[in-house]
């Protein structure tokens, strides 16, 4: 046992190292997104309703995924007459890509990062702009009008809404001294609520303007309901995606729930407290906060934190309808970024002054 | 002109004063213009116009009659069907033929329908007024030459389709409309499928309701043609003598 | 048009990025967006072709016949009580109702009268097949502008009444039912109960959406002051229904001529909203479902006994003549003129649809709207493919 907590941190020649830490990584993008898509998309959407979801595909249509994953794989893979056909190959990729970067920064233990940077918030937002490249590249090479227009809305809607989502964990970063992810989770740590350190001090009570935009900034960047206009099945007819079939569908498919996991993993580990359990079970358990074995713990208090958000995240988009492209863009320009610049200066007058 | 008083039932008494009035109203207002009407006390209103005043009536209906809603616009054709009214195709003749019926013998005069009118197409068109909740069906005959009569798209933008669909099923014009093209039909589509004399191909093709799909019992000996013909029309018109 | 819009600035960018030819049809020409025949919003085989600058419509041409059926030619070759099983087809959310208006014209026609008991039943099944028919409106509004849950919610609580019209029809969308002098059968045992039952769910369903659409600011923003019609407008189109109610117009031929239906005895009132816009549109079928809801329950009380069948040849012979009857259906004003002869077959039907005269108003209403808003300007006017094709 206590081997199997060590590989972390032992000495491993450099390619085994790379070759751990990237079935990590498809591990901690894949597991989830399955874990979602059954327990959000097919079941829990099913109950809200009153229908069952799938029922026939293993016990309770668990296997239902699986099932979706082998008919995509079987279908065949069309490319439009007029398409670019190399960009086209190449957008579900760049999506996947972007998804896969933002994973590699989240730390889920103390040793348990794939990477450990010190700009590890600047990463992140960084990269997760990288899908809008691919969905431009998507909506053009299609050479589909509708995929065009689903493009051209996804990125003014994406570029909008990078802004308030920056500013939002601007907040946050100013709060806890570090851009560092880890940094940011020892600082929840360690923190305390008017002298109680209990619970520690999860940015999610302090910065909950940032926080509330945070959840709406992602909600637009994972676009889903309400800001689902680049999709928008009843009138796009699923904008971008409308002329993907087979694989590449497929990867359009885990890009847009993988990413929600790992918005939702960024979410929980900027507001909710990261991998770190609150600090007083600390005190129940007598260990210290870098105990070695939340290396072990520590991803299945990230995954409870994330099915926490993502549930957010899908109850809303199961409920809303949505909104006009410019009253997203009005309600990003003239309410978000305001508020948020707000919350930013409020935050640095309590840093400087207390 | 109001040519049809006679035809209304007598034995209902009804006094129907606030339609008799609006016919009295528009044949005062439109003179010669008003070639018939019918009047059946209670239940509706009919006038007919001249073809050359069809278009203008529209706007007599809506300014000086406040009928703003405009209901339907459309054609009738007034040729009876050439293979007898009830024998409505040329396999169901073959058929009554083969079985050895008389075939009733087809009755070329035009019919006339309320309000009168001499030639096979008639366009009518229905307007409601709200303000007295009254309808009114207009009707004009089409001149059996140019087959044209005015458009009411000005005055009721809401017959721009009506108008459409009328000509491309019936194969008239409307003078003055913005864009008389093909509403239903396929561009390549030859005819005018409500005129009368336009067979029903799938009548033609196989007689109805279909008896080439009834199989014949295994042990019915009668020849197909002495069997009773399934067609609704034919067999309660003529009831036949089955020979046992 | 004269302020670029984040829209049109994005898609000169992609244009100036793009090679010469395409710049040129972005630019110049404006680009055709082809919306249809089989596209969601359209429900059908509506065909659109869109004309756009950006995202805004400069011109919309819908294209239709995809489903025309050639009714009006069929039916002159059927006979009378036939007639009826293919007028079942054309607005097939709301089957019983189409039959309605043709069995009164015939009905006029040949100078008889259904029995109270009947006509009571006929107006109890025609509000049913109202209340079937904008149930599924009221949850399809909702996936149009992006919601997909009220659709279920929809489709759930539309069941119950269906069941009810199976269980007294024998047919749950097409139930053929209605007959010249009265109707096929008499009510099955314990349906009225029954029936009270599934009303009181399809009350729950409409508060539901009452908070759940119309409560919602997105759905508000979304459908206010999109796709105004001025009540003029709307009457010269020849709108009619919910949807001239929405423009403020106060008629309704189930209040205003109720001829051979029980709508007099009972105690309702007709809904209009004076902004004519979308919102105005969702707004007026919600409370007519209500208001349906309400009248179902109170003929449901007072059905007089008696026979359901007129006294009416075996064989029916409508005499010569000319009839239109038009009634309130749940998509607008739905007639049938008919010509008779004297035989068995009419002479000739010309059906006036309701969703043919609302849908010919589009292209005047879609110009300078955008995407967004043509789907829900269409969704809010409601259509159905069978009602527009015939």
């Amino acid at each position: 046992m206590m081997l199997a907590v060590e590989w972390f941190w032992l000495d491993w020649p450099w390619w085994a190292d790379t070759v751990v830490r990237l079935i990590f990584a498809i591990v901690v993008v894949l597991l989830p997104a399955g874990v979602t898509v059954y327990l959000y998309l097919f079941k829990m959407v099913s109950f809200m309703q009153s229908r069952l979801g799938p029922m026939e595909a293993g016990p309770y249509g668990s296997m239902q995924l699986l099932a979706e994953v082998g008919k995509n794989l079987q279908k065949e893979d069309i490319f439009p007459a007029k398409a670019d056909r190399r960009v086209f190959a190449l957008a579900p990729y760049v999506v996947l890509l972007s998804t896969f970067l933002l994973a590699v920064v989240i730390p889920f233990g103390p040793q348990a990062t794939f990477i450990n940077l010190d700009t590890g918030v600047f990463f992140a937002l960084a990269v997760s702009s990288v899908s809008v490249v691919g969905v431009i590249m998507a909506g053009w090479a299609s050479a589909s009008k509708y995929s065009l227009l689903g493009g051209l809305r996804a990125a003014g809607q994406l570029i909008a809404y990078e802004l308030p989502l920056i500013l939002a964990v601007v907040g946050v970063v100013i709060q806890a001294g570090t851009l560092n992810l880890q940094g940011i989770v020892t600082a929840q740590t360690e923190g305390e609520i008017f002298g109680f350190g209990g619970l520690g001090n999860p940015y999610f009570f302090t910065q909950f303007i940032g926080f509330f935009i945070f959840l709406v900034a992602v909600q637009a960047e994972l676009t889903q309901v309400p800001f689902d206009m680049p999709i928008a099945e009843s009138e796009l007819v699923s904008g971008y995606m409308t002329e993907y079939s087979g694989f590449r569908f497929l990867m359009f498919f885990i890009g847009e729930f993988a990413t929600a996991n790992i918005f939702a993993f960024l979410g929980a580990t900027l507001f909710l407290g990261g991998w770190q359990v609150p600090p007083f079970v600390h005190d129940l358990l007598g260990v210290d906060a870098n105990w070695q074995y939340f290396n072990l713990i520590g991803p299945g208090v990230m995954l409870a934190k994330m099915l926490l958000l993502t549930f957010v995240v899908y109850w809303v988009r199961f409920t809303f309808p949505r909104f006009r492209e410019d009253q997203l863009q009005k309600f990003a320009w003239k309410f978000l970024i305001p508020l948020s610049l707000l919350n930013i200066a409020v935050t640095g007058a309590f840093k400087v002054w207390l | 002109m109001a040519d049809s008083s006679d035809e209304t039932t007598t034995e209902e008494p009804v006094v129907d004063e606030a339609r008799s009035a609006l016919l009295e109203a528009i044949a005062a207002d439109l003179g010669h213009d008003l070639v018939g009407s019918h009047l059946l006390p209670g239940k509706d209103l009919w006038i007919r116009v001249s073809s050359e005043s069809w278009g203008a009536t529209a706007e007599y209906l809506q300014n000086h009659q406040q009928f703003r809603f405009f209901n339907f616009l459309s054609v009738i054709d007034w040729l009876p069907s050439p293979y007898g009214r009830s024998n409505d195709s040329a396999v169901e003749v073959s058929l009554a033929q083969a079985a050895g019926e008389s075939i009733e013998e087809a009755d070329q005069t035009l019919g006339t329908g309320y309000g009168g009118g001499s030639t096979r197409f008639q366009v009518l068109a229905r307007v409601h007024s709200l303000t007295t909740n009254l309808g009114l069906t207009v009707k004009a005959d089409f001149p059996e030459d140019t087959l044209s009569v005015g458009t009411w798209v000005k005055e009721y933008p809401g017959a721009n389709w009506h108008e459409r669909e009328a000509a491309e099923m019936f194969g008239v014009h409307f003078a003055g409309h913005p864009g008389l093209t093909a509403l239903y039909l396929p561009s390549a589509f030859e005819g005018h499928p409500l005129r009368k004399d336009f067979p029903l191909l799938s009548r033609i093709v196989k007689p109805w309701p279909g008896i080439v799909d009834v199989e014949p019992m295994p042990e019915a000996v009668e020849p197909p043609t002495a069997e009773p013909k399934l067609s609704p029309s034919a067999s309660t018109e003529n009831p036949q003598d089955v020979p046992s | 048009m004269t302020a670029i819009s984040d829209r049109r600035q994005l898609a000169y960018i992609a244009a100036q990025a793009a090679d010469a030819r395409v710049n040129v049809e972005l630019e110049a020409e404006g680009m055709t967006l082809n919306i249809g025949p089989q596209h969601p919003a359209t429900h059908g085989t509506l065909r659109i072709v869109a004309r756009l600058d950006g995202e805004q419509v400069v011109e919309a041409n819908p294209v239709m016949g995809y489903m025309h059926r050639g009714y009006e030619k069929l039916a002159e070759v059927r006979t009378y009580p036939q007639v009826t099983a293919l007028i079942n087809r054309i607005d097939w959310l709301g089957s019983f109702a189409n039959e309605v208006p043709f069995i009164l014209a015939c009905e006029q026609l040949m100078g008889i009268e259904a029995p109270p008991r009947a006509q009571h039943i006929r107006t109890i099944l025609f509000e049913m097949a109202r209340i079937a028919n904008i149930t599924l409106f009221l949850g399809d509004m909702g996936v149009q502008l992006g919601a997909v849950t009220p659709i279920f919610y929809a489709f759930r609580d539309r069941e119950h009444i269906l069941n009810q019209i199976e269980s007294a029809t024998g047919g749950r969308f097409h139930p053929n039912f209605d007959r010249i002098g009265g109707l096929k059968d008499d009510l099955p045992a314990g349906w009225i109960e029954e029936t009270k039952r599934s009303l009181r769910e399809i009350h729950k369903f409409c508060d539901q959406m009452d908070d759940l659409i119309i409560g919602n600011e997105i759905f508000q923003a979304r459908t206010r002051n999109i796709g105004v019609i001025p009540p003029d407008v709307a009457l010269s189109y020849g709108l009619s229904g919910p949807n001239l109610r929405a423009s403020g117009v106060d008629w309704d031929l189930r209040r205003d001529s109720p001829a051979g239906l029980a709508y007099d005895q009972v105690d309702w009132r007709v809904w209009t909203h004076p902004d004519g816009d979308s919102f105005a549109r969702y707004w007026v079928r919600l409370q007519e479902t209500r208001e349906s809801c309400k009248i179902v329950e109170q003929l449901l009380d007072s059905i007089p006994a008696g026979p359901i069948m007129a006294k009416v040849p075996r064989i029916i012979k409508v005499p010569e003549g000319e009839a239109f009857v038009e009634t309130e259906n749940p998509l607008g004003v739905m007639g049938y003129y008919v010509v008779s002869q004297g035989g068995l077959e009419p002479f000739r039907v010309k059906i006036r649809s309701a969703s043919f005269s609302n849908m010919s108003i589009s292209p005047w209403l879609l110009k300078g709207a955008y995407v967004p808003d043509v789907i829900t300007i269409l969704a809010s006017l409601y259509f159905i493919l069978g009602d527009i094709d015939r």
